[in-house]
């Protein structure tokens, strides 16, 4: 069982090639490598801040774009107060800066596109998901795939021009918008699409409390819990 | 290669800090990558197999029957959040180990858990007190999120070493990646050492 020792993963410069406000605490950040890394849609990087003196600052976070076969990737990160990186992501840098970056990383919570998949998705936990549903839709393949999104209110849900379609499903937990049929409520059993196809494997991402729920309420339907991928968000500030 | 702009506002001199970790005060962040158990303590065991002399199994009452063993110190995850100053108390795996009987032969183990969760430790890292089956945080039960009703602790090593929901140990005379290391992180972990991702 002994493999050969692996290369260590080197830091690699990475160029801000775009930013887009996502929500009010939002912000995609699409960045360009030297050179194309290939990833598959759920894996992420760590991004590293270098102070003057040697201090650095690094977290890990989802990418959001597919795999395309270029040099460019978009990651998604959700501004928190105390967050040391996050802060410094959505208030100091501009396009062009150089960041430095290392990936892309994960072997588990990663769909190559060819199964059934259940894509669960609770505030910024959907930011890996939407790799997934962005490589469904590419590649042609979106009947594979459903997704469940929970979100407290419209002005929350990232991607919001683009994630409606017949493959996903909006819970709103706090404020309906108008015109929609649910009224505001945690997600339930009645939201996620049925039948699911036994060879499904079901993606949930979202903070500890919402991934304890969403998981719940899976098995709670009776899908087995060895067919349920979990990535649950820390305080990645 | 300095990033434009960033002067850093988290530095901290504690030495209790391994190298690029941040201390994350009176949180506990939860990043279990399964469905949380539900683990019935009447049908709990844990358990020695593989290179021992004696495989053998504890129920719960069995277990908390041992010679109990408290850590005091700090946890470090690869995520880059360390816990400073918490205690956890079970009984160290010198005790569930010496019982068995480890062959000669035994280089490592393999940790499984009450879900398909496995990980792999050299044996020198889960013995002479450096390793620990604990259900107490902080003199309460350990919570279900945080691996209960028993986890390993390995603090010295990144804490996904520390297998929530622990089920047993597999002696080893080789080494068997586990659920984390056969996707891309490093074999041993140790976060002196940055040891987070495999070729590190």
């Amino acid at each position: 069982m002994n493999e050969p020792a692996m290369p260590k993963m080197q830091w690699q410069p990475a160029r801000v090639v775009d930013i887009r406000v996502e929500t009010a605490r939002a912000k995609t950040f699409r960045l360009a490598l030297a050179e194309a890394a290939p990833h598959r849609a759920g894996q992420h990087y760590v991004v590293r801040l270098t102070a003057p003196d040697g201090y650095t600052a690094s977290r890990s976070y989802s990418v959001a774009s597919p795999p395309d076969g270029s040099n460019e990737f978009e990651i998604t990160v959700e501004r928190l107060d105390d967050g040391e990186v996050s802060t410094f992501l959505h208030d100091e840098v501009v396009m062009g800066d150089e960041l430095e970056v290392r990936g892309p990383i994960g072997g588990w919570f990663v769909w190559d596109g060819d199964t059934p998949a259940l894509l669960v998705g609770g505030g910024s936990g959907v930011v890996p998901l939407m790799a997934m549903l962005r490589l469904a839709r590419r590649t042609d393949r979106a009947d594979l795939v459903r997704m469940v999104v929970s979100v407290r209110s419209a002005g929350d849900l990232y991607y919001a021009h683009e994630i409606a379609g017949p493959e996903t499903t909006l819970v709103y937990t706090r404020d309906e918008p108008a015109g929609s049929s649910r009224p505001p409520g945690r997600l339930a059993p009645g939201d996620i699409p049925q039948p699911i196809e036994p060879a499904t494997i079901a993606y949930v991402c979202g903070s500890p409390s919402f991934a304890e729920a969403a998981t719940g309420v899976l098995v709670g339907i009776g899908m087995d819990s060895d067919r349920i991928r979990v990535e649950r968000f820390g305080p990645s500030g | 290669m300095a990033t434009r702009g960033f002067l850093g506002r988290r530095r901290s001199s504690d030495p209790r800090l391994p190298p690029g970790q941040y201390d994350v005060g009176s949180r506990w962040p939860v990043l279990t990558a399964e469905v949380t158990p539900r683990i019935d303590l009447a049908k709990w065991t844990f358990r020695i197999e593989g290179l021992v002399d004696r495989p053998s199994t504890w129920t719960w009452d069995e277990i908390h029957a041992l010679p109990p063993s408290t850590y005091s110190g700090d946890i470090h995850c690869v995520t880059t959040w360390s816990k400073l100053g918490v205690s956890f108390t079970g009984v160290s795996v010198d005790t569930l180990l010496d019982a068995a009987g480890v062959a000669p032969e035994a280089t490592h183990v393999l940790a499984f858990s009450h879900t398909p969760y496995t990980t792999n430790l050299p044996l020198p890292d889960v013995t002479h007190g450096k390793a620990w089956i604990v259900w107490e945080f902080d003199g309460k039960p350990l919570e279900l999120q945080h691996g209960g009703p028993a986890r390993l602790l390995v603090p010295h090593l990144y804490f996904w070493k520390s297998a929530k929901f622990i089920a047993g140990l597999r002696v080893l005379d080789h080494d068997e990646p586990g659920f984390w290391e056969q996707n891309g992180y490093h074999d041993r972990g140790d976060p002196w050492l940055e040891q987070r991702y495999q070729g590190d």
